[in-house]
């Protein structure tokens, strides 16, 4: 067995940027997802939709070349691609919540095994918590994907049975993509599809409350 | 016919009595109407219900009127990670909080503009948004009651407006203004620009002069957070 690491940040954006097809329009969440655009593959084009009305987002502004007119949602200055267009707030997410946009990604604190995520309130954090887009991007897309660290810093597992974290939305994930592993929400349950280099099913499925289904020999997870 | 050019921010302000519902439109630094925001803190309004995507970056935006403490009861779907001012009531108790999701905050000020009396979502089910909201099965699946939103004013950014209101907005500058511009009773933009009827192309209208009840011109503040 090769030596086990986990991914960085960067190498699970990477991997979730292999999940778009050509063509689609693409939502990024705040986090690990915001890295994606930096990683599509080559002929691949996809069309990324802000939610404060931007569709045909492009990269960050240039230092010297910002609008603070022109910002995504995390407030840093963006270009357009060719092709762009801006509508108000309440259009932004009838896409969302209307199931027009083709993959949104986002971060998330808990995926439960029928696909519930949590992802906008840690339990007893100070302050008011924030909501933002997320329910109604993970309520509306028409495929969900989740970027996160398989276990918490103090090593608990994320992928769970029941989230105990406040919900964002009910089984609306499709798939989650760690550092350790590829998992898929199905009707059965979730499908272990990839691990990481070095790791076999058996120790994802120990850092894993629920259940995976492992059903062959797992691949390992692929960048490019 | 009274027109509805204003020569000065106070004189768009001035009427507006402690105890108001008002909404600020403004997303991440864009939009926002920071020379009305600074007109109602020297004012100094009292008590107001203020509906708003976010709670200010420190002194900027709604920060100020935060810092002032103005505001006794606030809707928001992000108060976000530099509304200081905001926390420091919210965590004193000396303002409360709605926390909406952000489509829906829209759709509940777009329903009272439209004059529809609410809509059910499959947003929201099963959080802790849907605690205490009516809940029906349609179309197949759990769905939440959600109600409109109405505001006494709101107070928008626009690029340009012509002296009968028609609006436009500058790029991303647009995002909440023009939902919230059809919701209240009265609507004030701040604009950087006032052009004569018919310099506006009726093609390139974003917000049309029906929702616009008062028009500033503001050269000052552009982006305060």
């Amino acid at each position: 067995m090769p030596a086990k690491t986990r991914l960085t940040r960067e190498q699970i954006a990477q991997r979730a940027a292999l999940e778009l097809p050509d063509g689609a329009y693409v939502n990024l969440g705040w986090g690990i997802p915001n890295l994606i655009a930096d990683y599509l593959p080559k002929g691949i084009t996809v069309y990324f939709h802000s939610e404060n009305g931007i569709l045909g987002m492009g990269r960050r502004a240039k230092p010297g070349e910002e609008d603070f007119d022109l910002v995504d949602a995390m407030k840093v200055p963006v270009t357009l691609t060719p092709g762009a267009s801006f509508f108000h707030q309440a259009d932004a997410h009838l896409m969302t919540r209307g199931g027009h946009i083709d993959v949104a990604v986002l971060g998330g604190f808990q995926v439960s095994e029928k696909g519930d995520l949590a992802n906008w309130k840690i339990p007893g954090a100070k302050g008011s918590g924030s909501i933002g887009g997320a329910m109604d991007i993970a309520t509306g897309a028409k495929m969900l994907i989740v970027c996160m660290e398989h276990t918490t810093r103090d090593g608990a597992p994320k992928i769970v049975k029941k989230c105990t974290y406040p919900l964002t939305a009910l089984a609306c994930v499709d798939t989650i993509i760690t550092d350790l592993a590829v998992v898929d929400v199905k009707p059965e349950g979730l499908v272990l599809r990839e691990v990481a280099r070095g790791w076999a099913p058996e120790e994802v499925q120990a850092l894993t409350s629920a259940h995976l289904i492992a059903r062959q020999k797992i691949p390992e997870m692929s960048f490019v | 016919m009274k027109g509805k050019v204003y020569a000065s921010l106070e004189a768009a302000v001035a009427d507006i009595p402690d105890g108001a519902q008002i909404m600020f439109g403004g997303f991440g630094g864009a939009g926002f109407p920071n020379n009305l925001i600074q007109a109602l803190a020297r004012k100094g309004t009292k008590n107001i219900t203020a509906i708003s995507n976010n709670c200010g970056t420190r002194e900027g935006e709604l920060g100020l009127m935060f810092k002032n403490n103005q505001i006794k009861h606030v809707i928001a779907s992000f108060p976000g990670p530099h509304a200081n001012y905001f926390q420091e009531r919210f965590a004193a108790k000396e303002v409360t909080l709605e926390l909406v999701p952000q489509g829906i905050l829209c759709e509940r000020m777009r329903a009272a503009g439209a004059g529809l009396q609410g809509f059910y979502t499959t947003v929201g089910v099963g959080t802790e948004v849907a605690e205490g909201k009516e809940e029906r099965f349609l179309e197949g699946q759990r769905c939440i009651l959600e109600l409109p939103i109405r505001a006494d004013y709101a107070l928008i950014k626009a690029l340009q407006a012509d002296e009968l209101g028609n609006l436009t907005y500058r790029l991303a500058a647009r995002n909440f203004n023009p939902v919230m511009a059809m919701a209240a009773k009265t609507t004030i933009a701040e604009v950087e620009e006032i052009v004569p009827v018919g310099a506006i192309n009726p093609e390139h209208v974003m917000t049309p002069a029906i929702f616009v009840h008062r028009i500033v011109q503001a050269k000052g503040l552009r982006y305060a957070g």
